[in-house]
């Protein structure tokens, strides 16, 4: 497939772009933060996502859904980090849709999947347990006990975990701490006995909980996959997860470049505009390429994964890590080259640096996957 | 395509019959490259029945017209025929700057008489050209240029002196700048003048550069006769196709053929070694890593312009931004490649054939980011043209 966007994914494009800016603009995300927003995104943003078949992008028709695939769901995620929208886009209709679809019984997917595309049903992956992201270091148990399983442990940067109403538990069903195998992944309620949830205030005001499991009772029918082989199935939500968050980091990165550059314009000290100095212009002309860079390597990341691609992991971990660099590099340049006014509340330059800088550690930063990509490359 | 296929067909057989053996191995030295020109020494028979079938084909330059000494294929049959010739690893019959840089000028700006002149004449190896652009006042700031050339009637008489002009002193034909109005603004004062470096007054001198190789010349021009049906294009307009020339260069320097070559990876885990499936230095397995995601990246963004180039669409100033992302990252590689080889790749001289290769290499790679426009130079174009800023 060519590195250029098709003609209805052109049209996606603009319709996300047009969405998101006059329905869930900076503003909003400033609203939401200013009055401690107990949901922490607006639950009629997310009906009008639905509507629009932004919630459904990955669910197949035959569910209900849209079914416009990865490249899709990445200029939706590329439109929500220019206007840094909050929603549980990440979190439901990317990683669970993944993982159902890839993992889930006839059963499980005809429950869940439709719901997924209304905007119905919200759900959280409990996954992470350090603090640096390993998704095979799970020392959460799961232990045979009646028809299904018993749960325990605590998961911390739990993504929308407060308001999720299903949460996807990654646990240990055999093996050691940091053993691949014998991870098992479970549909958990949250509303069951057990689940404890603390929402987490974060640096860049969006949503995670740390999740206490204590005795949580499953049902065998709520395991999602195999027993002890989960961790391929994490493995395949998270790359949906890094390539889409490689997508909104770019979103991030070329909104604040943009932002930078009209600034560089007005801007008057020494009686001209800054942006004629050379000083501010090579880093700006810089980070323009950079900015291709981390589009070129997300794109070919959305097309593998439509593309059932072989190399669809090297091409995530690439996506994640470059784009991840990108956002840093262009956030820390939008602060810097505002001067004062970049650094005050009151400016929306620093909320974007605030996001670059929680995205790049979702889901593995440079350091992560550069390991991971050296490994895949044998060294 | 069932043509295309049957295109595919013929150039097998033919390629089959007509590429001797010893041009399938692969390039070892320099002297492999055949450059052609009048003083051409071939390394042997091989070499010089390679350029000759496939200069009289055309297929040295496939898809120029058939008219100038081209193949008159379409891209797709030319791209059959590099594919072709990748099968049996041909080597390319000639190297030569008329094919990449004079011709494609020619075929825009050239008029009839010169265009049927000079490139049968390229296209045949039989012309060796340089280019005359840069001069000891005129490097970055290019259009500062003073070799004059001072209208006479029915000639211009050329003065002045070129500097960084590649293989001047082995070649035989020069297109060159020069100012033909020094009165107009330094921009619409230049023309574009081919003359033959044979003529009464012209003389080089090579230059030794920092990696001990002297790829470039210094060239004098002594009261040069040039006769005025040698300018291209119209007097004073030699700086349109003086940009259009570095926007090819600048993009075919960003596009320098890196496939085929190994990887950073690759040298790294044959010369240094893994320790539990891990590259053994794990410091350098950083650098490596990180260097190979910015590699990758801009490989995929040389394929992302190509695939919008084809759909019409496609950014400004793109061979300014390939040219300076492009080089950088060869520099990169070649001072990743230094470090890899430790102490190893100090060696300037030595008994084994390559020895000295890779300091000379990495010497000559520093040379990337100055020559064809500094990176500081593309810089203020993408600045200036893509992203619109005051000027200073």
């Amino acid at each position: 497939m060519a590195l250029v966007l098709n003609d209805d994914q052109k049209m996606i494009r603009d319709s996300a772009d047009g969405f998101f800016k006059t329905e869930a603009p900076v503003s909003q995300h400033r609203r939401l933060r200013d009055t401690a927003d107990a949901t922490g995104f607006d639950r009629d943003t997310w009906a009008k996502m639905a509507e629009m078949g932004f919630a459904g992008v990955l669910v197949p028709e035959a569910h209900g859904g849209a079914g416009f695939g990865h490249v899709a769901a990445g200029l939706i995620m590329e439109a929500i980090g220019r206007n840094l929208s909050a929603a549980p886009m990440l979190s439901t209709a990317i990683l669970a849709t993944t993982g159902l679809v890839a993992a889930g019984t006839p059963d499980q997917q005809a429950k869940y999947l439709p719901l997924i595309a209304e905007g119905k049903r919200l759900f959280a992956l409990a996954a992470d347990e350090a603090a640096r992201h390993n998704p095979a270091q799970v020392a959460t148990t799961a232990t045979p006990s009646g028809n299904g399983f018993r749960l325990n442990g605590v998961k911390g940067f739990v993504l929308d975990g407060h308001v999720a109403d299903t949460l996807i538990v990654a646990a240990r069903t055999s093996g050691d701490d940091k053993d691949k195998d014998g991870i098992t992944l479970f549909l958990v309620d949250r509303t069951a006995a057990g689940v404890g949830t603390e929402r987490r205030a974060m640096v860049d005001s969006r949503n995670a909980a740390r999740v206490t499991l204590d005795d949580v009772q499953v049902d065998g029918a709520d395991v999602l996959g195999s027993v002890g082989g989960g961790f391929a199935v994490l493995e395949k939500m998270l790359d949906a997860g890094r390539a889409c968050l490689a997508a909104e980091m770019l979103g991030v990165s070329s909104e604040s470049f943009d932002r930078t550059v009209d600034y560089l314009k007005q801007r008057e000290q020494f009686g001209q505009k800054i942006g004629s100095f050379q000083a501010l212009q090579h880093r700006a002309a810089h980070l323009f390429c950079e900015v291709e860079l981390a589009r070129s390597a997300t794109l070919r990341a959305l097309t593998a994964l439509d593309e059932g691609d072989d190399r669809a992991a090297m091409f995530a971990s690439l996506a994640k890590a470059k784009s991840g660099e990108v956002a840093k590099l262009a956030t820390n340049e939008g602060v810097q080259m505002h001067g004062g006014i970049g650094m005050t509340d009151d400016f929306d330059i620093g909320f974007y640096m605030k996001r670059a800088r929680a995205a790049q550690e979702t889901f593995g930063d440079i350091a992560f996957h550069g390991d991971r990509l050296a490994r895949m490359m044998g060294y | 395509m069932a043509d295309l296929e049957t295109f595919r067909a013929e150039t097998r057989v033919w390629l089959e019959a007509n590429c001797p053996a010893e041009m399938r191995k692969p390039v070892m030295r320099d002297a492999d490259v055949c450059w052609g020109g009048r003083n051409v020494k071939f390394t042997g028979e091989a070499q010089r029945v390679w350029l000759e079938r496939m200069g009289e084909r055309g297929w040295t330059v496939p898809e120029w017209p058939k008219a100038y000494g081209g193949g008159g294929l379409s891209k797709d049959e030319a791209k059959v025929l590099a594919s072709e010739m990748r099968r049996i690893k041909a080597r390319s019959p000639l190297s030569s700057f008329g094919i990449w840089m004079l011709g494609p000028a020619l075929l825009k700006y050239g008029n009839e008489a010169q265009k049927l002149e000079h490139l049968p004449k390229i296209a045949r190896g039989e012309i060796r050209w340089c280019q005359g652009y840069s001069e000891p006042g005129a490097g970055s700031d290019l259009a500062s240029l003073r070799t004059s050339a001072e209208d006479k009637g029915d000639h211009y008489l050329v003065n002045g002196q070129k500097v960084w002009t590649s293989y001047a002193d082995k070649a035989d034909w020069i297109f060159c700048l020069v100012r033909t109005n020094p009165e107009a603004p330094k921009h619409l004062g230049i023309s574009f003048l081919l003359f033959d470096m044979a003529s009464p007054g012209v003389s080089t001198s090579p230059i030794k550069l920092i990696s001990g190789a002297s790829p470039f010349c210094q060239t004098f021009f002594d009261n040069v006769q040039v006769p005025k049906e040698n300018l291209m294009g119209e007097a004073g307009k030699g700086w349109d196709i003086a940009k259009y020339l570095l926007t090819h260069e600048r993009e075919m320097i960003g596009d320098m053929d890196s496939a085929g070559r190994a990887s950073v990876s690759q040298i790294a885990k044959r010369q240094i070694g893994l320790d539990a499936a891990i590259l053994a230095d794990t410091g350098l397995r950083t650098d490596v890593v990180r260097h190979e995601i910015n590699a990758w990246a801009f490989a995929l963004t040389m394929e992302r312009v190509k695939d919008e180039a084809k759909a019409g669409q496609g950014v400004g100033a793109l061979s300014s931004m390939l040219k300076y992302y492009g080089t950088e990252l060869n520099k990169d590689r070649q001072q990743l490649l230094m470090s890899i080889a430790g102490s190893d790749g100090l060696t300037w001289e030595g008994p084994t054939d390559g020895d000295g290769d890779l300091a000379r290499g990495w010497l000559r790679s520093r040379a990337n980011s100055i020559e064809g426009g500094t990176s500081e130079i593309n810089l203020n174009i993408i600045a200036k043209r893509v992203l619109e800023l005051p000027g200073a």
